[in-house]
C-alpha cells in the first residue's frame, strides 16, 4: 500500500498569550489533530477564523514548530527534515506576498533563483501556468501594485508551481477573489491535480469549492479535528442536507470568511 | 554549487531591480548623504584648517561606507516582514548562509556606489589634496573592516525578525550609538569618561583610527599640498583587531539569526504584521 503523502498525528501547537500585568495564559492553535491525505488527493480543512487552519499550514510550510505530534510529507519528517521538505513543497497564503513594486515576471524570476533554477527555464514554466490560469502575457511586466486581487493570486499560484512541487498547500487561495477569477483557479487547480498528481492541502471557508474540489474534508473548530469524511459522508452522518448544515451540526459553529488579511493566525 | 551561485544572484537580482523601481527615493537618500557630509566637512574649510577638514573628510567618508553597509544589511529583514515576502523566503530551500551572503553582497555593492558619491561630492566642495595619501592602505583597512561590519549587521538583523515593528527602531539605536562612540568627527577623548572604554567594542573606532594615520592626519609632515600617509605597517595593531573582531562577529552574527529564526518560528512571531 501507498504511503501517504501527509501524515499527520497528535500534532499540538499553542501560542502564550499576555492578559493582564505578568499574567500569560496558553491558547490552543492546534490540539490534538491527527489527518493523513493520499498521494494525488485534494484534502479540505474547514474552518472558522481561528480555527487552528493557518497554523496547521504554516507548520506543514515549515514556518511554524510544533510543541508536538508527528508530521511526515512524503518521506520527510517535521522539523527534523525541514531542508528537505522545502524542495517538495508549494504554498499559497490568503494574502499574496510580492515585492509590489516589482513587475510578476521580477518576482517570479527572483523565486526561480531563489530555488535554484534556471530562470529561462522557469519563465517558460511560468508563462504557461499564467495562461492556463486566464492571464494574458502582456501582463507579466505590469508591476504587482498595478495589479487587482485576482491577478495577484493567480501570480501566488504560479510562483507555487513553478517548481513543480508533488504537494501544494493552499489557505483561503481563492478569498476574495471575483467568481470569474475564483473558476479559472478551481478549474487550474483541477487540472493540475489531474495532470501532475499534485497532492494538495486546501483550506477554506467556501462550500461549494471544498466540495468541488475535496475528496476529503476535515472540519476544524478550536484548533481540534471535530470531523472528516467525503462531503457525503460528513452529510450523512450529521443527517445535514448541505455541507453548511453539516458543518454546524457537527462543530456548533458557523462558517464566516475573512474579511480582511487581519485575520489571526491561530 | 551552480543553485548556489544562481540563489546568492537571486538577492542581488531583488536588490538591483528594487533600486531601479526606488530610483527616485536612492537619488534622495544619495543626495542626503552628500549634503550631509558636505556640510560637516566645511566647517573644517571655514576654520581654514586642511587638516581639520580632512579628519571630517575622512570621517563623513567612513562612516557613510560603513553605516550604510550595516544599515542595509540590517533592514533588508525589515523590508521583507514589510512586504510580507519573508515568509516565502523562509520556505525557500536556501541555506541562511547564502541568503545573508547574498544580502551582504549587495549591501556592499551599495555602499560602494554611495561612498563613491559621496567621496567625489566632498572633493568638489573641500579642493582637498589628497597626493601622498596611502590609499592603498586605506582600501585594505576597509576590506578587513567590512567584514566586522557585516557581522554587526546580521547581529542587528536579528532585530526585525523578532519583532517587525520595533526591531528596526532598534536597529537604528545601535547605529546611533556607534556614531557616538566610534570618533568619527572628534577625537575619542571628548566623550565623557564613562563612554569611552565603549569605543573600543566598535569596529568603527579603528577603522577610522587607521585610515586616519592613512591619509596623513596628525602628521606634522603633512603639509595642504603633500599628504604623510602612513605605510600599512604602522596600522598592523589596527588591522589585528579588525581581523579578529570579523573573525568573531561573521560566524556569530549568523549563529545569533539562526537561533532567533528558530525561536520565531516556535513562538509564531514570523507571521505578517506589516
Amino acid at each position: 500500500m501507498q504511503q501517504p503523502a501527509i501524515e499527520v498525528r497528535n500534532l499540538r501547537k499553542s501560542f502564550r498569550k499576555r492578559s493582564g500585568f505578568r499574567k500569560k495564559s496558553e491558547l490552543w492553535a492546534v490540539d490534538d489533530v491527527s489527518f493523513s491525505v493520499a498521494q494525488g488527493e485534494t484534502y479540505g480543512l474547514l474552518g472558522p477564523n481561528g480555527s487552528g487552519k493557518s497554523s496547521l499550514i504554516r507548520i506543514l510550510s515549515t514556518l511554524l514548530i510544533a510543541d508536538s505530534g508527528y508530521v511526515r510529507l512524503l518521506d520527510y519528517t517535521l522539523p527534523e527534515q525541514q531542508e528537505q521538505v522545502r524542495r517538495i513543497i508549494g504554498r499559497v497564503s490568503v494574502d499574496a506576498a510580492f515585492y509590489k513594486k516589482l513587475s510578476a515576471r521580477e518576482n517570479l524570476l527572483y523565486t526561480a533563483l531563489l530555488y535554484g533554477q534556471n530562470a529561462r527555464q522557469a519563465e517558460h514554466r511560468v508563462i504557461e501556468i499564467l495562461e492556463q490560469l486566464g492571464m494574458e502575457g502582456t501582463k507579466f511586466s505590469t508591476p504587482l501594485e498595478e495589479m487587482s486581487r485576482g491577478m495577484q493570486q493567480k501570480i501566488s499560484i504560479a510562483r507555487a508551481l513553478m517548481i513543480n512541487p508533488p504537494l501544494l498547500l493552499l489557505d483561503e487561495p481563492t478569498t476574495g477573489l471575483d467568481p470569474k477569477s475564483r473558476r479559472d483557479v478551481q478549474s487550474f487547480l483541477e487540472q493540475q491535480q489531474r495532470r501532475e498528481g499534485t497532492t494538495i492541502l486546501l483550506t477554506t471557508h467556501d462550500m461549494a469549492e471544498a466540495e468541488r474540489l475535496c475528496s476529503r474534508i476535515g472540519f476544524l473548530a478550536r484548533g481540534k479535528l471535530v470531523a472528516e469524511g467525503t462531503p457525503a459522508e460528513l452529510m450523512r452522518r450529521s443527517g445535514a442536507a448541505t455541507l453548511d448544515d453539516a458543518f454546524i451540526t457537527l462543530t456548533g459553529e458557523e462558517l464566516k470568511p475573512s474579511t480582511d488579511y487581519a485575520e489571526v493566525n491561530l | 554549487m551552480e543553485a548556489t551561485l544562481r540563489q546568492t544572484w537571486a538577492f542581488l537580482f531583488r536588490g538591483y531591480h528594487i533600486t531601479r523601481r526606488y530610483i527616485g527615493w536612492v537619488i534622495v537618500f544619495n543626495f542626503y548623504a552628500l549634503v550631509t557630509s558636505a556640510t560637516v566637512a566645511l566647517i573644517g574649510v571655514a576654520a581654514n584648517d586642511y587638516q581639520l577638514t580632512l579628519t571630517l573628510v575622512v570621517g563623513a567618508l567612513l562612516w557613510n561606507y560603513l553605516s550604510w553597509l550595516y544599515n542595509e544589511i540590517a533592514m533588508s529583514i525589515a523590508y521583507e516582514r514589510w512586504e510580507g515576502t519573508l515568509e516565502y523566503t523562509f520556505m525557500a530551500p536556501v541555506a541562511r548562509s547564502v541568503h545573508l551572503l547574498g544580502v551582504s553582497l549587495f549591501s556592499l555593492l551599495n555602499s560602494i556606489l554611495t561612498s563613491t558619491v559621496v567621496l567625489v561630492g566632498l572633493m568638489l566642495f573641500t579642493n582637498l589634496n589628497l597626493r601622498g595619501a596611502n590609499l592603498f592602505g586605506v582600501f585594505v583597512v576597509l576590506a578587513v573592516s567590512t567584514m566586522a561590519f557585516v557581522g554587526l549587521g546580521l547581529f542587528a538583523a536579528v532585530f526585525p525578525v523578532m519583532s517587525a515593528e520595533r526591531g528596526a527602531e532598534a536597529t537604528h539605536i545601535f547605529q546611533g550609538s556607534l556614531l557616538l562612540v566610534s570618533g568619527v568627527y572628534y577625537r575619542i577623548d571628548v566623550l565623557p569618561a564613562w563612554m569611552q572604554p565603549l569605543s573600543a567594542l566598535s569596529p568603527a573606532t579603528y577603522t577610522l583610527s587607521a585610515c586616519r594615520k592613512l591619509f596623513g592626519v596628525g602628521n606634522s609632515n603633512s603639509t595642504a599640498e603633500h599628504l604623510a600617509g602612513a605605510p600599512l605597517s604602522a596600522v598592523s595593531h589596527e588591522l589585528l583587531v579588525l581581523a579578529l573582531m570579523g573573525a568573531i562577529l561573521l560566524p556569530l552574527g549568523l549563529f545569533a539569526f539562526v537561533r532567533i529564526e528558530a525561536w520565531a518560528k516556535k513562538t509564531g512571531k514570523l507571521k505578517r504584521t506589516g
